[in-house]
């Protein structure tokens, strides 16, 4: 089903949690909420489901104006971080409990509950589980029964609440893979909060980034990644680094004047150039004068460490005033023995994108 | 073999473990063998004979009653209350936690005196209670209405940090599947908190049993009519009626330790849940 959202807002305090928030959402997708803690994700997540009530603002499921309607009117499934499974009940029971809590009218009869449940087992690939009492599972594990319990009342949407926060990272991984798999299979439109931008780039259909309770942008992992809307995307969605200057010309000088490089078709005024680690090339250090008076492009730095990482050398670098280090992933390390410390080096940024400075 | 950097010396250990036992001893077991020695002291006739007499009969049917309509009131109004402090937020929720404790925190004679200001002959409701015909004191409703107030925490206390610890997430979870507030809490929240509950209920029986203070403040010591099991217990030992004093009290020790059995087994069964709360209350 599809769900539109519009104007939502709530606050707390001085605080808005959500900011005139508009989204639509179309049958069958899955999409990411994502944002650092605050950013009004889960917010956004428990409005639509009924936890919380707007303070303005409309949730549309399809046609069906939603925003009045009650967690249990809204048929939704929702899936919480912490499983919420119920502890007194086995696996098969839990699954259940969506259907035997039906009115009798529209209570399907013992076998068909029985049918369903066995079904949803063998979708969530635990059909010896049945008979099971939650504290008997792993977390992984948990996390698929609140799955199942939640897909078992044919929901109009599913909604996750950070389902893979709680789990160890190997478990996370494959988890992920496992609920993209499955939302193929079902096709269930679904909604998950993230705080983890690898885990929305590698699941989602499509990527909501939030900050302080206002979307940021709206887009395929592929878009969110390779044309960040603001800065503030840029900085969340990877690493990177930012070096204040000003455009003219299509012409990118930092602001002490040390680095230059191209920013065609950029607009001229004071900017914000971010580079993400593995966008430089090195130059030749042989055109590095002692007395600095070399003027071709590029970003010049003083070598203050390297790490060695399990696929790369990232480099620490200073670079000019500028408090924060950047870093500098060599991807192709066999060829490229890692500078020294201490060492001059001369970096030309292979793509940069570049965001007006808002100060 | 490593030693447990928390283990101390055999000698420290001993020392204590027979301080611990000899305290025990000393403070609670022999004084209760002292009161089962006393009340057999002129053999099991004597005892028996203390125990039929009408005044004692009366007084034991006394506190049964008073039990039997406590127990259920605080268990409803315990959980009721446990829950809405547990699962909502309001203006004045710290002050009426607080509150809560108030019978535990004020002298049973303070509580007892308070009913006294309110129900008796010069107190508030003095004219409409008198004008209806309602005798609250110096009669059965003003002991249990004590009773209540005395006992009123114990399943609340019980209940609330549990409820906390459980968190609201498994309630959501069956409202978002469809479930009425009806199926939501007899089918999730009360499974999850009864054993805490029964636990609650046990200590609050206990007490209820035992209740002197403030009962004593209202019940106008009417033999026969108004005295609790407590009372007789003092009445009968301000007489010098020793044995029948102490037969009664061993009749309320036996009352005792049948709660302290079933308290035993709920702990070591479901100790975990009972250890959760308790962890959160201290």
């Amino acid at each position: 089903m599809n769900l539109t959202l519009r104007q939502l807002g709530k606050r707390y305090g001085a605080i808005a949690a959500l900011d005139a928030v508009d989204l639509d959402i179309a049958s069958g997708e899955l999409i990411a909420l994502l944002g650092p803690s605050g950013s009004g994700k889960t917010t956004l997540l428990r409005v639509i489901a009924g936890l919380l009530s707007p303070d303005s603002g409309r949730v549309l499921f399809g046609e069906r104006e939603a925003t009045r309607l009650s967690l249990r009117e809204r048929n939704v499934g929702f899936v919480f971080q912490h499983y919420a499974l119920f502890r007194h009940m086995t696996v098969a029971e839990n699954i259940a409990f969506g259907l035997r809590s039906r009115p009798r009218a529209r209570r399907p009869d013992k076998a068909a509950i029985a049918r369903r449940v066995d079904e949803l087992l063998q979708l969530i690939q635990l059909p010896e589980f049945g008979g099971r009492y939650p504290e008997q599972l792993s977390g992984g594990q948990k996390q698929r029964v609140a799955l199942a319990r939640a897909l078992a009342i044919d929901p109009s949407v599913l909604l996750l609440d950070e389902p893979f926060g709680a789990l160890d990272a190997k478990v996370r991984v494959e988890l992920r893979r496992w609920l993209r798999r499955l939302h193929e299979q079902t096709g269930q439109t679904t909604l998950f909060v993230t705080h983890d931008q690898e885990e929305a780039l590698e699941l989602a259909d499509r990527v909501v980034v939030l900050h302080n309770g206002r979307i940021e942008q709206v887009g395929t992992p592929d878009q969110i990644y390779q044309s960040p809307a603001s800065g503030y995307v840029f900085e969340f969605i990877g690493r990177g680094n930012a070096l204040e200057g000003v455009v003219r010309d299509g012409r990118f000088v930092s602001g002490d004047g040390t680095s230059r490089f191209a920013a065609q078709g950029i607009a001229d005024g004071h900017v914000v150039a971010q580079l993400r680690p593995h966008d430089f090339e090195r130059v030749d250090s042989g055109k590095i004068d002692s007395d600095g008076s070399d003027d071709g492009d590029g970003i010049r730095a003083r070598v203050l460490a390297s790490h060695l990482r399990a696929d790369r050398i990232t480099v620490e670098l200073a670079v000019g005033e500028i408090a924060k280090p950047f870093e500098w992933d060599m991807i192709d390390s066999t060829d490229a023995a890692p500078p020294k410390v201490g060492e001059r080096v001369i970096l030309r940024p292979t793509r940069a994108k570049f965001y007006p400075r808002t100060a | 073999m490593i030693d447990d950097p928390l283990r101390e010396p055999a000698w420290v250990r001993w020392t204590l473990i027979a301080l611990a036992v000899g305290a025990m001893v000393l403070l609670v077991l022999l004084p209760l063998l002292m009161v089962l020695s006393a009340a057999f002291g002129e053999g099991f006739r004597a005892w028996w004979a203390a125990l039929e007499e009408p005044d004692a009969r009366s007084a034991l049917s006394l506190t049964l009653f008073t039990v039997a309509i406590v127990l259920p009131i605080n268990a409803v109004f315990g959980t009721l209350m446990a829950w809405a402090l547990a699962r909502f937020r309001f203006r004045g929720k710290r002050l009426l936690l607080s509150l809560i404790d108030l019978p535990f925190a004020v002298s049973p004679v303070v509580a007892g005196l308070c009913l006294v200001l309110l129900f008796g002959s010069q107190g508030w409701f003095a004219q409409w209670l008198a004008a209806h015909d309602i005798k609250i004191l110096f009669a059965r409703p003003g002991i249990v209405l004590a009773t209540l107030f005395i006992t009123f925490p114990f399943v609340v206390r019980e209940l609330i940090p549990l409820m906390e610890q459980q968190g609201a997430d498994e309630e959501l979870a069956a409202r978002s599947l469809g479930a009425s507030a009806w199926t939501m809490f007899s089918r999730v929240t009360l499974p999850n908190i009864k054993w805490g509950l029964l636990y609650g209920v046990l200590l609050c029986s206990a007490r209820a049993m035992g209740e002197f203070g403030a009962v004593s403040v209202v019940s106008g010591h009417i033999r026969g009519l108004t005295n609790t099991l407590p009372l007789h217990i003092e009445i009968l030992y301000n007489e010098f009626d020793t044995t029948a004093a102490f037969a009664a009290a061993s009749l309320l020790s036996g009352l005792a330790l049948v709660t302290l059995v079933v308290k035993f087994w709920i702990e070591s069964r479901h100790g975990d849940v009972i250890a959760a709360s308790h962890r959160r209350t201290s």
